[in-house]
């Protein structure tokens, strides 16, 4: 056991804990240095929480089977790129973006098409909430088995996934509009079509915007469990379990780290559209005044 | 107002839509094991027609795509005809399956509680881990199931907790987000009466906080319990459990057992059902224990 390492992390721990508290108290008259502080917070709790993980594996001498140190897997996340790269690949860009754009547009279409009917609204719409409710990713090993090994049963996977959610808050969104804006729309003599592009959308945005936030994880999540039941030899999933077969746990974190900046840039991209897209909502403009 | 009419607003459009889908779902079964019988009867060196080929699709022993009656044959099978500790018995696995949810489930409602209770009171912790809390979300947690699996079984411990770890870890986010919201509910004017009211923080927690944040805990609930399902079944997938609706289907996908791949779908479908169901009654039976309208 090496008492200085495991000392100087709990240290470091509580002295960024003393930090936060600190900062958290303060009042600047600047706002640019308000946001600072807003950023470094969270970002100086981050960061203990590594040092802490670093200075307890080490010090107590964890074996790296059981949990790796960050540097340790740091290291092999460096050393090993092109591996992660191919995976990122096969999952990420085959798997979880073809099937991503399915699902949403085929969702998106379906809750347009039957916009018209309140008869099949009336029933697709519980079917498709106690869909959401079910765990749609046991479709997987099915779905293997139809569309072979490689990334097209993924796809299946994804879309399967995200067609409900997308379903729902598309229908649910196209009802927002309320009836008065509605009315004005009709004593403009506006079509169905018109008042649809022109104010039913419109209005649906958020809706949709949230049902594309809630896939982008998802649609991730299903492509990567799909890949426990039988891949090609790349990708994520696939090194992910064959490499916990070969207690090769920092590999395994390297992956996990590759998946979870994936998972972030992509959600964090959805909702910097969203931002643009839905300008006026509350919710957007609350954060930017704030 | 037209009155609300259940069976022509509910009933009726949900029947006639499950009503589609199966006709479809024949209609698929006839055309994807059709290949199948016609490849059999041509290596038999007969020909054979479509109307020999209708029934034949709907009994087969592996097909492509189980006919639902098949389904409905083997879950009634699986269910009420093998002794219930039997491991051919689909209650046990889904016993199996359910018991590592709501173990996983009740710790992560209970960590998740307290997590929020702490960021509601301290700045520091709100301002600090709020937005990692909101950023996990977006990362596929699911990815490491396999790993605290294998990792617990190298440390000697097996069988339930590891799943339950995973449900804990899915289920406890949802409701971390939604108890913070729910625990800020109260608005300043209500905060301020009970501040004349001279109250301490833990009678502010205990009579205005925690009421308020009931309905906001159990729309998280309600999606947790979900959740929590999802990850005991994979947390079954990676290590070739034995047992667990998981190990069922990742067993049905190495033999090509379709028929036991789809009963031990719709088990885990009427299962995430069920537990959704006995949550929202406990809601609206907690709303109305406190006079609130559901």
């Amino acid at each position: 056991m090496n008492y200085g390492l495991l000392f100087g992390a709990i240290a470091f721990w509580i002295a960024a804990w003393a930090t936060n508290e600190w900062l958290v108290r303060q009042k600047f008259k600047d706002r640019s240095a308000n946001s600072v502080v807003r950023l470094a917070v969270p970002l100086l709790f981050g960061v203990s929480i590594l040092v802490l993980w670093e200075g307890l594996v080490r010090g107590f001498n964890v074996p790296t089977v059981l949990l790796p140190p960050p540097s340790m897997i740091w290291t092999r996340l460096i050393n090993s790129l092109p591996t992660l790269w191919a995976d990122f690949q096969q999952t990420f860009l085959k798997a979880v973006i073809t099937g991503y754009a399915l699902g949403c547009s085929l969702g998106f279409l379906v809750a347009i098409a039957i916009d018209r009917s309140p008869f099949l609204q009336k029933g697709l719409l519980p079917l498709g909430n106690f869909v959401s409710a079910l765990p749609v990713i046991g479709v997987a090993p099915i779905m293997v088995m139809w569309f072979g090994f490689d990334w097209q049963s993924k796809v299946a996977v994804v879309v399967i996934m995200t067609f409900f959610p997308m379903l729902v808050n598309t229908v649910s969104g196209l009802s927002a509009a309320s009836s008065m804006e509605r009315d004005l729309m009709h004593t403009y003599a506006a079509s169905w079509f018109q008042t649809l592009v022109k104010l039913r959308l419109p209005a649906a945005w958020p809706f949709i915007f949230n049902a594309l936030k809630i896939n982008s994880t998802l649609a991730l999540i299903g492509a990567i469990v799909a890949e426990f039941f039988g891949t090609p030899i790349v990708g994520m999933g696939f090194r992910i379990s064959t490499e916990v077969g070969r207690m090769n746990v920092d590999m395994v974190w390297a992956e996990i780290a590759v998946a979870a900046v994936a998972g972030s840039v992509f959600y964090g991209i959805v909702a910097l559209i969203e931002r643009a897209v839905t300008f006026w909502h509350p919710s957007v403009r609350n954060a930017r005044t704030a | 107002m037209e009155k609300p009419n259940i069976f022509k607003d509910r009933i009726m459009p949900v029947g006639v839509i499950l009503l589609a889908v199966l006709v479809i779902w024949y209609v698929a079964v006839v055309f994807l094991n059709a290949p199948y019988e016609r490849d059999t009867a041509a290596r038999a060196g007969t020909e054979i027609t479509f109307s020999e080929i209708l029934p034949k699709t709907m009994f087969q022993q592996r097909p492509v795509l189980p006919a639902p009656h098949q389904v409905i044959a083997e879950i009634w099978d699986t269910t009420f005809n093998k002794p219930i500790t039997s491991k051919r018995s689909l209650v046990y696995h889904a016993w199996i399956t359910l018991s590592a949810t709501l173990l996983g489930f009740g710790i992560g409602t209970v960590l998740g509680i307290l997590l929020a209770v702490g960021i509601v009171h301290n700045r520091a912790m709100d301002r600090s881990l709020m937005p990692w809390v909101i950023a996990s979300q977006t990362i596929p947690i699911l990815a490491i199931a396999p790993m605290i699996i294998v990792v617990l079984n190298a440390i000697g411990i097996s069988g339930l907790l590891p799943k339950a770890l995973i449900s804990t870890y899915l289920s406890f986010f949802p409701i971390v987000v939604g108890m913070v919201k729910g625990l800020r509910s109260p608005e300043q004017i209500q905060l301020d009466l009970m501040h004349t009211y001279y109250a301490s923080p833990a009678q502010t927690f205990w009579k205005l906080r925690w009421p308020s944040s009931m309905p906001y805990l159990f729309a998280s609930l309600k999606v947790a319990i979900a959740i929590s399902l999802v990850g005991a079944i994979v947390g079954e997938l990676p290590t070739g459990a034995v047992s667990g609706l998981g190990a069922r289907l990742l067993a049905g996908s190495y033999y090509g057992q379709t028929v036991q791949i789809w009963s031990a779908l719709f088990m885990a479908a009427a299962l995430a059902a069920t537990l959704v169901i006995i949550v929202g009654f406990a809601h609206t039976a907690v709303l109305k224990r406190m006079g609130m309208k559901p």
